[in-house]
């Protein structure tokens, strides 16, 4: 009894400190379905009288959500394919082929993996301009690409370095050539790896600020995180209009959460200890 | 994790080579051909051109002029540059050691107390709500708190109005001595998810008869989480306190959206200083010797934290065997 009694503080407190994480998405839902007059009137406190959804759409419609969706599924989506076919070439060279120097070759993706955006931005900047590739969403997807596939090569590298030799040797004396042994047996054995890869170049792309801030200036190629980032950053939105934004952009976030809680969880751990 | 591929190698490498005593060995390097390729023009190129511009005055057209170290040595009396630096420790602190120490405390309290007392699912649930804030863009997370920190009608203001604290209310992110100190609140708010979920994945292979050991011989919570939960996992608290560090150095969707390095400049890091050198002022080449400076600092420290980080795993495989 008393050792009950002391467990519940604990985990009061966890409770609390949990909830004090999730408050600020309460406050943005609450807020954002509540009529201007409402909002000044009862301030931001105040449980919501009724639904009210025009500022949504208003907003909706006034930064054309639609097309920024569509961008950032696009941009994502494909990226996150790419990277992880690169990732799985370079892996398969490093840690299957294990090729003369590889631990050069992987000490080169760690570094690229580390280095901060700011040293490539200007340089990519000018150089998508001179090739034309400026402004549009296929620049941004190449260079998402090359930069998540330095983490993916360097994860599944050591990941493809355990694979079961025997297995590929069978493959190899029974005539399949590399490439088959690398779509008919890697590929499916580690498809587990590769769909937490998928998710996490997918979010990670989904989430990216800088580059795309820089790459994408017309309001047809944006994504969600910079048209949303660039409409707050110049301070022209009412508290209705940024609660909308807000919560808008929340949504998503939340989907992805909620469909790929286990892997993001589990893939999180795997990522950085690997 | 290079010790991992070549642990993983030596077991069947002399298989390998009594099948084929004579492959040759290369011919996987074509796969690599992509990745090269397309490493060098979006990595390697740019990153060349970029250190090499830093050693000009390039304003972004025309041809450049070399000025040799002229930049470098403007930065060092760059009183912007040295301060950007100051508050990038700040950020260190707020999504560094702030956030491993709490996730340390969480992690073990959640696994070790509230995973064994109520079970598992509820441990998990807490998780989650903890790693929620990890998944939002930057972005947006900005948008939500500088709604929630505003001056009028914002909720933390109306929040302290409602408790009573009425004079308390402050202009959180305008105010230039408190604007650096709420932006790294929220970023402790952002970044804390991270720790946890890897620490709480570390804990998972701590062999659960240890503590039972400890609890027999009657050690507390503190006691087991300064003597087993602590060294068993060092290799994870090293792997965050480096990706950490090194996203703190990063840091610039949180500033641009929350204060713009703002109120002058009080929120000011290198990576937004160096944005609005390069876009704003058009100084490429300062810009290019601010980000050389940040891509120097980053590099050391990452080989830093993979040093430490491999030799407590190192240690950790001699301790098992």
């Amino acid at each position: 009894m008393t050792t009950a009694l002391r467990r519940y503080p604990v985990l009061v407190a966890l409770c609390l400190a949990a909830l004090f994480m999730i408050v600020p998405f309460l406050i943005v839902a609450v807020n954002a379905v509540k009529s201007p007059a409402e909002y000044s009137q009862n301030g931001p406190l105040s449980l919501p009288d009724g639904l009210y959804l025009d500022g949504l759409k208003d907003f909706w419609e006034r930064v054309d959500y639609s097309q920024k969706l569509i961008n950032s599924v696009l941009i994502s989506g494909s990226v996150a394919v790419l990277a992880v076919v690169l990732s799985v070439l370079n892996a398969y060279a490093i840690g299957i082929g294990r090729i003369r120097g590889r631990t050069w070759v992987l000490a080169f993706f760690v570094l690229a993996n580390m280095l901060p955006q700011e040293a490539l931005v200007y340089p990519v900047y000018y150089l998508s301009k001179q090739a034309g590739l400026y402004d549009t969403r296929l620049s941004v997807i190449i260079v998402f690409t090359v930069i998540q596939a330095a983490f993916g090569t360097y994860l599944l590298s050591s990941v493809l370095g355990q694979f079961p030799r025997e297995i590929i040797e069978a493959a190899r004396i029974d005539g399949a050539t590399k490439w088959q042994v690398l779509w008919r047996i890697v590929v499916p054995v580690s498809r587990p790896t590769l769909g937490v890869l998928l998710v996490f170049f997918f979010i990670w792309t989904w989430n990216e600020f800088l580059l795309p801030l820089v790459m994408l200036i017309s309001n047809d190629n944006q994504t969600v995180s910079v048209a949303l980032g660039v409409l707050q950053g110049q301070r022209l939105m009412d508290a209705t209009m940024t609660n909308a934004a807000a919560l808008l952009g929340v949504l998503p976030a939340l989907v992805f959460f909620l469909v790929f809680q286990r892997t993001l969880t589990r893939g999180i751990a795997v990522g950085a200890v690997k | 994790m290079t010790v991992a591929v070549e642990r993983g190698g030596r077991v069947t490498g002399k298989q390998d080579r009594a099948v084929h005593p004579r492959r040759p060995r290369n011919s996987y390097a074509l796969f690599l051909l992509p990745g090269a390729l397309a490493f060098l023009a979006v990595v390697v190129v740019p990153f060349l051109m970029n250190t090499g511009v830093s050693f000009t005055d390039w304003q972004g057209v025309g041809s450049p002029g070399w000025s040799g170290l002229a930049n470098y040595r403007e930065l060092m009396d760059d009183a912007e540059f040295w301060e950007s630096f100051r508050h990038s420790l700040f950020m260190v602190v707020a999504m560094a050691a702030v956030p491993t120490a709490i996730g340390l405390v969480l992690a073990a309290a959640l696994f070790d107390y509230v995973g064994k007392h109520f079970g598992s699912r509820t441990a998990a649930v807490l998780r989650a709500c903890f790693y929620l804030p990890q998944v939002l863009p930057i972005a947006v997370a900005g948008i939500v708190w500088s709604w929630i920190l505003a001056p009028e009608n914002g909720s933390l203001n109306e929040v302290l109005k409602a408790i009573g604290l009425g004079s308390w209310q402050q202009d959180w992110l305008g105010d230039p001595d408190l604007a650096l100190y709420s932006v790294m609140g929220v970023m402790v708010w952002v970044q804390l998810g991270f720790p946890l979920v890897v620490f709480m994945a570390g804990l998972q292979r701590v062999d659960p008869q240890l503590y039972e050991a400890a609890e027999l011989d009657g050690a507390g919570w503190w006691r087991r989480f300064a003597h087993i939960t602590l060294p068993q996992i060092r290799p994870e608290i090293y792997v965050v306190l480096t990706w950490c560090t090194i996203a703190a150095l990063k840091v610039f969707g949180a500033v641009y959206v929350l204060t713009k390095g703002g109120p002058g400049g009080a929120t000011n890091v290198p990576s937004y200083f160096s944005f609005t050198t390069f876009f704003e002022k058009t100084q490429v080449g300062y810009g290019a010797a601010i980000s050389t400076v940040l891509t120097v600092i980053i590099l050391a420290l990452s080989l830093v934290g993979l040093k430490l980080q491999t030799r407590a795993e190192d240690a950790e495989e001699g301790v098992r065997a």
